[in-house]
């Protein structure tokens, strides 16, 4: 199936990556020719194959529910690009 | 005194305890040859001071008689691994200026058993390449020529940078991680050895996610016996990684016996290709004979579903990393785009998103947001998590039938020169992971080992897969390959 500029447009924005107008043609052949590459699945028979979820067959480990951490707000806030009184901070999100 | 740097990890071990030379010594020597090796790209964050003080302080160690096999062994590490106050970004512009407070489970196990930081290795951004031309870095180049042409090839990718670095002697070994290939396909490249361990067997905390359920570290080395000793002390239970195993770590090194008498050597006929060129198909014949020189036995078996492990993989590992770098926001850490004025939230992330990663990390994002969304999960994701449990199925019925390890190419070709791609579609540059993506959709272990030259001079591979948690049997039939192929070459030094 054929990838159009609005689905493109669609994608963009819902993986929040800003693609500028003229670049969305492109970008749509691009999925184009990756997503022709997948449609080989479509010749799989997989009716009653489980999808899988987990490559080894293992059981998850599970731990205390305790609090092993903690304390960490200067390490937590190093790397901000923009961090005020303890907090992240972001353009204005609520008008 | 002999040149440190062209000592392998087994060889640089045994001589410090032996104390032939010091720790300080052998990691200045490494320091000397990685300032001389700028044209190689291969080190993108230097760390000296941090080698210094390691390798005097393993030297104290090595004086009391307690040193592990890797004290006061230099390795490079990938920028993928976390590393305490070092600039850890994935070779991502969106990382750019990140230095965690921690590092990594690996790179922890691997500095408490006394090994040297020399720096941080290139590697294609977010480990989304074939070639390390993704790389915010720019590309490493591989240290390997063709007979007679200055030609700058690729040093393959992702791990391109750790493969450089150990082809070139810039340092002892070094990690690489592998989601589709990005340890053995490098390591085929550069004329090394790379081992992809069983899914769960190296703890994944730390190291910058790409697709986790693939995911897995690995070391890159000279030789075997190096990626025998080097994989031990990555393993091993994290609590946290959920996923780690709770499984002893056995002593790879002491299983290296190359007596492989009676294994079963599965040769996939799936595997031999359209239009695969005569040196592989060659290089891959005289592989299966040396195995059966050695004692092993060779079938031939089939992996019905071979074919679909590629676009399989091209589902599942966008999707997953779709969702892995969904936290790369300009808020938390890394770098966040200039705003205009009146620009709220969203044109934040769009900004930060847009500037911050490279255009197949953006593909690859989308594509894996296209999979994922309403209307598409079904015939998409569902599906190639369901062609995935039939591929994994395949590899369990040959080993339910007494295979012990398959016997397949690393590569459909040996390195090809940097920009040679640009113009191709992104599948084509995808269709570098035919022979290793199979691989981490199963969860197996896989191991690269040098085995030939081709005509133009250039290092081929060929690629064992083992059985789940058998990486000692793998290493050991890959030792037994090793040897008998005898593989000496070096690239000549041009940097």
């Amino acid at each position: 199936m054929a990838i159009d500029t609005d689905t493109a447009r669609k994608v963009a924005r819902l993986a929040r990556i800003r693609v500028e107008e003229e670049r969305l043609p492109a970008l749509a052949r691009e999925f184009d020719a990756i997503l022709g590459f997948i449609e080989q699945l479509n010749e799989v028979d997989v009716a009653g194959v489980e999808p899988m979820t987990s490559v080894t067959p293992m059981r998850l480990k599970r731990r205390q529910d305790v609090v092993t951490d903690g304390n960490r707000q200067a390490e937590v806030l190093l790397n901000a690009p923009d961090a005020r009184e303890g907090f992240f901070a972001v353009p204005k999100v609520v008008e | 005194m002999t040149d440190l740097t062209k000592l392998t990890l087994a060889q640089a071990r045994d001589g410090l305890r032996a104390k032939d030379f010091t720790a300080p010594e052998l990691t200045d020597a490494y320091l000397g040859a990685i300032e001389a090796a700028d044209a190689l790209n291969a080190f993108v964050h230097k760390t000296p001071e941090i080698a210094r003080r390691q390798a005097e302080f393993a030297q104290t160690r090595l004086k009391m008689g307690m040193a592990p096999d890797l004290c006061g062994v230099p390795l490079g590490i990938k920028d993928l691994f976390c590393t305490t106050g070092v600039p850890s970004q994935a070779a991502s512009r969106i990382l750019d200026g990140f230095r965690p407070p921690y590092d990594s489970t690996v790179t922890e196990q691997l500095h408490k058993q006394g090994a040297v930081m020399l720096g941080k290795l290139n590697m294609d951004e977010f480990a989304m390449g074939s070639s390390n031309e993704t790389s915010v870095y720019g590309n490493a180049v591989n240290p390997w020529r063709r007979a007679g042409d200055a030609t700058s090839l690729t040093p393959g990718g992702s791990s391109g940078g750790s493969a450089a670095a150990v082809a070139a002697d810039l340092c002892a070994a070094a990690t690489g991680t592998d989601t589709g290939g990005s340890i053995r396909q490098p390591a085929a490249f550069t004329g090394i050895v790379g081992i992809k361990p069983t899914y769960g067997r190296v703890s994944r905390w730390g190291i910058i996610a790409f697709a986790s359920s693939l995911d897995q570290a690995g070391p890159m080395t000279k030789d075997v016996r190096d990626a025998a000793i080097m994989l031990r002390a990555m393993c091993g239970h994290d609590p946290k990684d959920s996923t780690s195993a709770d499984l002893p770590v056995p002593d790879f090194e002491s299983m290296l016996t190359a007596d492989i008498r009676g294994k079963v050597i599965g040769l996939p006929r799936e595997y031999r290709m359209d239009g695969m060129l005569g040196e592989i198909e060659t290089l891959w014949h005289r592989g299966a004979e040396m195995l059966r020189d050695a004692g092993a036995e060779i079938r031939d078996i089939s992996l019905p579903h071979t074919k679909y492990a590629l676009p399989a993989y091209y589902v599942i590992a966008p999707a997953e990393a779709s969702s892995n770098l969904a936290r790369y926001d300009g808020v938390r850490f890394g770098r966040r785009a200039k705003l205009s004025q009146g620009d709220g939230i969203t044109e934040m992330y769009e900004k930060t998103r847009a500037e911050g990663f490279g255009s197949e990390v953006q593909r690859r994002v989308m594509v894996g947001t296209y999979v994922l969304s309403a209307g598409y999960y079904d015939a998409y994701y569902n599906r190639a998590r369901k062609v995935r449990t039939l591929i994994k199925r395949d590899f369990e019925r040959a080993f339910a039938e007494g295979i012990d390890a398959i016997l397949t190419p690393a590569t459909p070709s040996s390195a090809f020169g940097l920009g040679e791609m640009a113009s191709a579609d992104p599948v084509q540059m995808y269709l570098n992971d035919v022979f290793t993506v199979t691989v981490n959709l199963a969860g197996l272990p896989g191991i690269s080992v040098p085995a030939g030259l081709d005509g133009q001079g250039l290092p081929l591979g060929l690629q064992l897969i083992g059985r789940p948690w058998e990486e000692g049997d793998l290493l050991n039939l890959a030792y037994s390959l090793e040897r008998a192929v005898g593989f000496k070459a070096k690239p000549g030094k041009w940097w």
